[in-house]
């Protein structure tokens, strides 16, 4: 993750005389191969559990990977810039607290937004000054934070909780804005638009892509390389507070505990989609795929009562393996 | 500022200042009595903190040391269970053998595949975990399910330490010797310090990192045993989000996340300054749930520490860029 390393050695890299066609392209694509998936694991499940084809099963679903792919989102970009944020969980549950804290002053379900929201952005503010402004890498930055910010939460409740969230409050985490499209499902599919066009769409997007192939080239190039990388550490506060905002709203309560371990599965959502954990290249509909895809592997397990600890050996597996199997296929390739 | 570009210096300084400070309101917790039991405890964390320190040094990191300690502690508890004879230098044998095993499954991905080690340990670390609860049944192992002799090990003392103290002393003695009189430690700073010139000169660096994830994952197994005998039980969350604690001891001892730079030393005081404060709480009576913050708290200071030390004193030509990077 370090910056501008100066043992990165050259690539060679093969040109090829001719691009091909581009529905040849989408079609060779990560995406596509992850599209796939996913719809031979929908397939599957269908067929290993007659509770799976429900619209409202389905909808409770789509929960096992809202919360995770907002906080994705900017994870993503944060990634392709050539950083990392492993404190997003425990950003989570300082956020949460927060919360609570409001709540217990007497604060209304908009304060109570607005307070999570705020810790999130706070949050992301300090991990970003550290990274930017001390130059510290984001690994260790955020592996302190991690503790950090999680402790806090600890010493405010202890082994307690907080409890008696307004009714309001509810809305984010259990709402349905129509039939059974739920109110996490809207802005899943809002946030995901607006990151896509973020990235593919802007210059902005552009700058990111830049900064992580290369940070050194992109400051030249006139890009304020620290100033990109403050506002990727913003927003991933921002959303790390907005699933602190859905997540406390589903379960009604806040333990310091709180999506604990959450961070190994954003990233694993992200290199899933096809992020280069190195940074330089991954795209949003990659991520969103990803994201859709672990739910489905998640609750189809979940139909055939497969512990929760269980699933992670699987969620393990598939983090290492997207990425050794195509290096594998290379090697034997060259072979 | 001499004295700061000594991290083991300043760090002792920290710890008898720490110590100090402890004493003059609660003289009993200085006592040589009391001193023996805090090392003791910090044993495990040294432990592993000597293995972290020499993957970090070859520019990796290994965040599955806790769940491979988890994982060698069950299945020993389980072979405990199912037989009580077995003498408990096989025990550990085995214990280092097996998780000398994990450490190459991480070592074999980061070298062969060239992974980023970050995401083969994450990957492991929930891997390992998830298994624990596979052969255990997410059943715990109590003590009375433990042979004496079992459990009984690490308390044995010997010249007034407890055996746990004698195999960390053991344990740094070996690295100490490891990083500094043998290929393999040279070329573990060589490899971290510069890849390319580390190849040029013969090292084949992959090689290096794994066998640096070799001797974390041994460790490791070594100290599942430890851990397991010594609270005399063994269930799938044991030492859950240790890794963390272990990082934070390396990094407070100045080994460099970014490579080449660290000492034994160092890292065994930096695991012992998170165990004088962890041991220190309670006396001076606040919340044991204030440590995590403590420790998060310690390694960003710590972090920001090494930048200053480490900041390359070339030439800067473009001062706003250097800056800005």
């Amino acid at each position: 993750m370090s910056l501008a390393d100066p043992d990165m050695a050259p690539v060679p890299r093969n040109i090829p005389d001719r691009l091909g066609t581009p529905a040849a392209k989408i079609l060779k694509s990560w995406e596509a191969l992850l599209l796939l998936v996913a719809v031979a694991v929908f397939i599957l499940n269908s067929f290993a559990s007659p509770y799976f084809l429900d619209a409202w099963s389905l909808s409770d679903a789509t929960f096992n990977f809202t919360e995770k792919a907002m906080i994705a989102f900017a994870m993503a970009l944060l990634i392709i810039s050539g950083e990392i944020d492993l404190s997003v969980a425990s950003i989570i549950a300082l956020a949460s607290t927060a919360m609570g804290l409001v709540m217990e002053a007497g604060g209304g379900t908009g304060l109570i937004v607005a307070a999570g929201l705020a810790t999130g952005l706070l949050c992301g503010a300090f991990n970003g000054v550290l990274v930017t402004r001390l130059g510290l890498p984001s690994i260790v930055v955020t592996i302190g934070t991690m503790s950090l910010f999680r402790g806090l939460s600890y010493i405010v409740l202890g082994d307690g909780a907080f409890r008696g969230y307004p009714a309001g409050l509810a809305w984010f985490g259990q709402g349905y804005v129509f039939w059974v499209i739920t109110v996490e499902m809207v802005i899943f599919v809002l946030l995901a638009l607006a990151f896509g066009v973020l990235l593919h769409k802007t210059n902005f997007g552009r700058q990111v892509y830049a900064i992580g192939n290369n940070p050194t080239a992109a400051l030249f190039s006139g890009i304020r390389v620290a100033r990109v990388k403050m506002i990727l550490f913003l927003m991933t506060g921002l959303m790390s507070g907005l699933a602190a905002v859905c997540l406390t709203s589903r379960l009604g309560s806040t333990r310091p505990s709180i999506a604990s371990g959450m961070e190994l599965e954003v990233v694993t959502m992200v290199v899933l989609g096809g992020v280069s954990i190195l940074g330089g290249s991954g795209s949003i509909p990659g991520v969103v795929i990803a994201a859709v895809l672990m739910g489905l592997v998640t609750f189809g397990l979940g139909l055939l009562n497969v512990p929760g600890i269980v699933m992670s050996i699987f969620i393990g597996c598939m983090l290492i393996g997207v990425i050794a199997v195509p290096r594998l296929a290379a090697k034997l390739r060259r072979a | 500022m001499s004295i700061l570009k000594h991290r083991e210096t300043l760090l002792v300084a920290v710890i008898a200042a720490l110590l100090a400070l402890i004493a003059s309101r609660f003289p009993g917790f200085v006592a040589p009595q009391n001193l023996v039991s805090v090392f003791t405890d910090t044993a495990p964390l040294m432990i592993l903190a000597l293995g972290q320190m020499a993957v970090i040094l070859t520019r990796c990191i290994d965040l599955s040391v806790a769940a491979n300690l988890a994982l060698t502690g069950m299945v020993v508890a389980l072979l405990n269970t199912v037989a009580p004879g077995l003498p408990v230098a096989v025990t550990i044998l085995l214990a280092i053998g097996l998780g000398a095993l994990m450490g190459a499954v991480n070592g074999l991905l980061v070298w062969k595949l060239e992974i980023p080690s970050i995401v083969v340990t994450l990957g492991t670390m929930t891997i390992f975990r998830g298994i624990i609860f596979l052969i255990s049944d997410g059943q715990w192992v109590n003590a009375h399910e433990m042979s004496a002799s079992f459990t009984g090990f690490p308390r044995l003392t010997l010249l007034g330490l407890p055996l746990l103290a004698w195999i960390a002393i053991a344990a740094i003695a070996a690295m100490a010797l490891n990083m500094s009189r043998t290929t393999l430690g040279r070329s573990i700073f060589a490899a971290g310090s510069n890849p390319h010139a580390a190849a040029y000169t013969g090292i084949d660096v992959g090689r290096t990192q794994c066998a640096a994830f070799v001797i974390s994952g041994a460790l490791a197994g070594l100290t599942g045993y430890l851990w397991i005998a010594r609270y005399a039980v063994a269930y799938v969350d044991i030492a859950g989000g240790f890794e963390l604690d272990v990082v934070a001891a390396c990094v407070i001892g100045g080994v460099s996340i970014a490579g080449g730079v660290g000492t034994v030393a160092g890292a065994v005081l930096g695991a012992l300054f998170l165990g004088v404060i962890k041991n220190a709480l309670p006396v001076v009576d606040v919340s044991p749930f204030w440590q995590l913050a403590i420790s998060g708290a310690a390694i960003l200071i710590a972090v920001a520490f090494n930048a200053r030390a480490g900041r390359a004193k070339g030439r800067v030509i473009l001062k706003s860029a250097e800056h800005a990077a």
